[in-house]
């Protein structure tokens, strides 16, 4: 018998405000514990919850985006049970009136498009952070505060995946699309995004889904598909062997490889929602929520295809430039700067990447450096022949180095390429002159020997000289 | 030194507070002289009333000092300049213990002051004290303080109502001119009538919770109890108003002067009275009383309607499901980790919570978040909260239908005087007290109660108005018109 | 009867609250009497109602994003009945 495996994700992003969701702390990772809390995150007797209003924002452009019905008077509520990093003991979330319910997003699965039912997207606070202490005879956790009431967007896809592969689009599109719009840093190591799977596996054609296992813990992409393989393989091998699967919520361990049943109650949980009564109501007016619409970006999917019709760019070259919008923004001053495309995109994959890569620096770091305008310039400088490529590549590096326009590198350090065929013929006749058994092995049909030729004149002039003068020269002299 | 440490300081303690304010200012009298007398007479009742959490005798001195101070030298002072305010223990002090009458919160140092707390002291108020209350605001008798039972001025075997029996007790008995209170059902209202005091509930939303320690959010806010009506305006001039910090603050609410429409007067002013606040179970000396203050009002050219509010008789059930409700909610942080009692019994995190919980709360409370938790439990929230928050949208609707009719309701505000102690032991038996006062609160409207007489016994009696939300200029020239025409506020408890 | 041991019980452990046998026989008799009460909202047909929330029918009162000091460290955990250097302490919870 053959099984088929079902898949849903819930996807839980921070919101990239620079305050939390309701009090005025700073959200930033990686802070000394408990400096980054307030009375109203601590949850304080007498505090009182205020919303970010751009963390609505950012919200709303989230659920647009994933094509959602917009629920326009909506409201919060309170899910209640008791943890030790949530001091409230409530959560202030959304249950009755979700911001977004009923979306969907295209992805592409080899060239086909597919298409992923979003169940819903609310917003919440998020909670804070237990820190084990170490050894083993201890016999308490720590809790640090500083997370806790970070606004934390959750998107709840339908169980409409069935394959791994179609799991990783959904994953890489969704980020990119979190990307492009700005509202989350997607810092997986961080917890800036977190995804959790739900699987089930029956048999092929059967009329209902098996019952799911909730998997957490999970920390990367890699680590989401590596535990829903293993999720599929052990339902898969319990049906196989005549047995049923149960309802439960494990918790992957990464560096083992495996999952285990989590043992927190199960079926106790009351979660009690109401109505937050210390928030009034949200009302998204038709303006604003046009304004929304208006505002949002043209994500990768479509952006890569125009990079392709408009630029002419092959579709790889298009898959890397849109991969980080900020990138493809570069690409697209670049290639209208140059009115040269092609290049614009060979510089950015070869030459910038590297850079960003050996500096560990994002491209808006590297914008700052040089902007488009600059490494434009540069690039025309090449294309009319000015410089050669080699020297553009040294004239760059030394344009990240310093930040200074390219002219004024290439005229202080004399790296203007040699064009004038009488300078050209003396050194040309000079090399030719100390290399006679060069000459003889041309020839003699040793084509290749024009290389060194070509070579030493290049020592000569330091590399400047233009490749192209050079050859018409060297042909005629040897013709 | 005379036997009677207050012999010419008591006089003081029962003057108004707008009249002690213009003498402070004036420089007749120092805000010391004041605070000193306030604390005396404290210090001499508080074995007998036992009205006060805490009071900081050496604290309201120097505070006192420094307004006195700031008068001398010429500099501006507020609307409260130099009057010793006490605050219910409900609202945040900082570096001041806030407990909320309970073992729970003993310990609780708050790093922050509650938003009406900072106007108090920026309008140079010197608060003396915070005053004790039901636990967490659960009662109607300020008999559930973990810290012991308030008694009531004007008879000391009685309760002095509740949940602000406290503040209602100090400012009767000049142990504060003024004082704050918070309402969730009734708390600041009927304390007043039954000490024979004046207190306002405000419209919801007028005066910010910022800070005030939650019970049933929805239904909270915070509002005055004074000796006289005018004080009552002045104090609602220094604490009103939005508030950035809380979502739930009318966000329109500008500075009105709340006293520049005292002397209105009533004539011509239509006055409601609702059938169904003169039912049974209405003790005979109450209606007469109120009787008396409607014919009043007549008197003074305002015409009585018979109106009709129907859904008075449900207004309990949907208050104690909707207000336990949310406390069950509210009250879910006081679990021994980040703050207050935690229990060294508590080996794993669900024993320290439930050990936590149970040594730190009363049964009242403990009682209230069962019942609350019940209410919005899996295959009970439709029954329950969503049936008692639409019932809750019938009591907007009925006072949307009675102010097309009227300007104003007026009814008594409790269906007894006070109570005995110990008098009321079976927890609905206590709810069904609250019938006359609930209703504002289920429909966020402002109400005040006055002295309106006395039973035979010597208790006080209240009159409650009620009017339209934000319509609190009105109902204080309502209340003034009667304050100016009798003399039951002036009546003093005798001092014991 | 409107509420039964059980539910008591159950709606106690919610709560995070231990009822001795003695309060739990006392609460469950009040509770149903206090609920019985209650029932009586029954009788209002309210199918066409909408809840009730507040008293005044305004939306979107929020804060714009900016962030404001926090707490020091220290003033955050003074009221922490127990706290290492820079933590809240609590027994360690098991998943």
């Amino acid at each position: 018998m053959k099984y088929l495996p079902t898949i849903g994700l819930e996807v839980h992003a921070h919101l990239a405000t620079k305050s939390k969701m309701f009090c005025g702390c700073k959200t930033d990772f990686g802070a000394e514990p408990n400096v980054q809390t307030c009375p109203v995150c601590i949850g304080m007797p007498g505090t009182l919850p205020v919303p970010n209003e751009l963390a609505i924002d950012y919200a709303i452009r989230v659920a647009v985006a994933l094509n959602c019905n917009i629920t326009q008077v909506t409201y919060f509520d309170r899910k209640n049970y008791y943890y030790p990093d949530l001091p409230k003991n409530y959560q202030i979330s959304q249950s009755h009136n979700n911001l977004g319910d009923d979306g969907w997003i295209d992805i592409d699965i080899d060239g086909e498009t597919m298409r992923i039912n979003i169940d819903n997207v609310h917003l919440e606070e998020d909670a804070g952070k237990r820190v084990h202490s170490e050894g083993s005879g201890t016999r308490y956790s720590e809790v640090d505060l500083n997370r806790t009431g970070t606004p934390l967007l959750e998107v709840v896809t339908k169980p409409d995946m069935h394959t791994l592969e179609q799991v990783d689009a959904f994953m890489n599109d969704f980020r990119s699309m979190l990307l492009y719009m700005g509202v989350c840093d997607c810092k997986m190591q961080e917890g800036s995004l977190r995804f959790e799977a739900s699987v089930s596996v029956a048999p092929e054609g059967a009329s209902e889904l098996g019952p799911r296992c909730e998997l957490k813990n999970l920390n990367s992409m890699k680590s989401v598909l590596k535990a829903a393989e293993y999720e599929i393989g052990r339902q898969t091998s319990v049906l196989k062997n005549g047995g049923q699967n149960k309802q439960e919520t494990r918790l992957w361990d990464d560096e083992r490889g495996v999952s285990a049943r989590m043992r927190r109650k199960e079926g106790s949980a009351d979660y009690r929602y109401f109505p937050e009564p210390d928030l009034i109501l949200l009302n998204i007016s038709d303006e604003r929520l046009a304004r929304i619409r208006d505002e949002l970006p043209e994500f990768a999917g479509r952006r890569s295809k125009r990079f392709q019709t408009e630029y002419g760019l092959p579709a790889y070259d298009a898959g890397v430039l849109v991969a980080d919008a900020a990138t493809a923004d570069y690409f697209e001053r670049l290639a209208a700067q140059t009115n040269d495309p092609k290049a614009a995109s060979n510089w950015i994959m070869t030459e910038i990447m590297r850079e960003m890569k050996d500096r560990k620096i994002e491209i808006e770091e590297f914008s700052g450096k040089v902007p488009a305008h600059r490494l434009g310039a540069l690039i025309k400088e090449q294309k009319s022949g000015t410089i050669s490529h080699n020297i553009a590549k040294e004239v760059f590096a030394e344009m990240v180095e310093t930040g200074e326009d390219a002219p004024a590198i290439i005229e202080r350090k004399g790296l203007r390429q040699i064009s004038d065929t009488g300078e050209l013929d003396a050194v040309v006749e000079k090399v030719l002159a100390e290399n006679p058994s060069a000459v003889d092995d041309f020839k003699s049909g040793k084509k290749q020997a024009v290389g060194f030729l070509v070579g030493q004149i290049m020592r000569e002039t330091k590399g400047k000289a233009n490749p192209k003068v050079v050859n018409k020269l060297l042909a005629e002299k040897l013709g | 030194m005379s036997d009677v440490p207050d012999a010419g300081g008591s006089e003081m303690c029962f003057m108004p507070g707008h009249q002690l304010k213009d003498r402070i200012v004036a420089r007749e009298i120092t805000s010391r002289q004041l605070t000193e007398a306030v604390l005396g007479r404290i210090e001499l009742l508080e074995p007998g009333l036992n009205a006060y959490v805490s009071f900081n005798r050496d604290a309201a001195l120097a505070r006192a000092d420094e307004i006195d101070r700031k008068i001398s030298t010429g500099e501006p002072t507020g609307a409260l300049a130099g009057l010793p305010v006490a605050v219910k223990d409900n609202m945040c002090t900082k570096g001041t213990a806030t407990t909320c009458a309970s073992r729970i919160l003993e310990s609780f140092i708050p790093p922050y002051d509650a938003t009406v707390v900072e106007r108090l002291l920026a309008a140079d108020a010197v608060i003396v004290g915070k005053t004790n209350m039901d636990e967490f605001a659960m009662g109607s008798s300020t008999e559930n303080s973990a810290f012991g039972v308030t008694h009531n001025p004007w008879d000391l075997d009685c309760i002095p109502g509740g949940s602000s029996g406290g503040s209602a007790a100090a400012v009767a008995s000049g142990e504060a001119t003024s004082a704050l209170g918070s309402d969730t059902g009734g708390s600041i209202r009927q304390p007043a009538a039954f000490c024979g005091v004046v207190g306002l509930k405000p419209t919801y939303g007028r005066v910010s919770r910022y800070g005030l320690v939650a019970y049933g959010s929805s239904l909270d806010p915070i509002g005055p109890i004074t000796r006289a009506v005018r004080d009552c305006a002045v104090m609602m001039n220094v604490i009103a108003g939005h508030d950035p910090l809380d979502s739930t603050s009318y966000p329109k609410d500008i500075f009105a002067d709340y006293t520049a429409e005292l002397d209105a007067g009533v004539d011509g002013l239509k006055i409601g009275i609702p059938k169904e606040y003169f039912s049974e179970g209405l003790d005979p000396e109450i209606a007469g009383a109120i009787d008396q203050a409607t014919r009043l009002y007549e008197r003074l050219g305002a015409r009585l309607v018979d109106i009709s509010l129907p859904h008075t008789p449900y207004a309990i059930a949907a208050y104690y499901i909707i207000a336990t409700a949310e406390a069950s909610s509210n009250l879910a942080r006081y679990d021994g980790v980040h703050y207050g009692h935690r229990s060294d019994k508590g080996d794993d995190i669900i024993s320290l919570y439930s050990r936590s919980r149970s040594e730190g709360f009363g049964d009242e409370v403990k009682r209230r978040i069962v019942l609350g938790t019940f209410a919005l439990s899996t295959g009970y929230y439709d029954a329950y909260y969503m049936k008692a928050s639409k019932v809750r949208e019938l009591f907007r609707r009925d006072f949307r239908t009675a102010w097309e009719q009227v300007d104003c309701v007026v009814s008594p505000a409790a269906p007894t005087a006070a109570f005995r102690i110990g008098e009321k032991t079976d927890p609905l038996q206590m709810y069904l007290s609250d019938i006359y006062t609930v209703s504002a609160n289920l429909a966020g409207i402002p109400g005040i109660t006055i002295p309106a007489g006395f039973t035979s016994r010597g208790l006080p009696i209240g009159l409650q108005i009620m009017a339209k939300p934000f319509d609190e200029r009105r109902l204080l020239s309502i209340a003034y018109a009667f304050e100016r025409e009798t003399d039951h506020h002036l009546r003093r408890p005798e001092a014991k | 009867m409107r509420i039964s041991r059980e539910e008591v019980r159950h709606v106690a452990e919610l709560s995070r609250i231990e009822l001795r046998p003695e309060e739990e026989e006392t609460f469950l008799s009040q509770l149903d009497d206090i609920l019985t009460y209650m029932d009586q909202l029954n009788k209002l047909n309210t199918d066409d109602v909408e809840m009730a929330f507040h008293t005044w029918d305004l939306a979107n009162v929020m804060r714009k994003d900016e962030p404001r000091p926090s707490l020091p460290r220290e003033d955050a955990l003074a009221n922490a009945p127990e706290r290492t250097r820079d933590a809240y302490k609590v027994p360690r919870v098991i998943e």
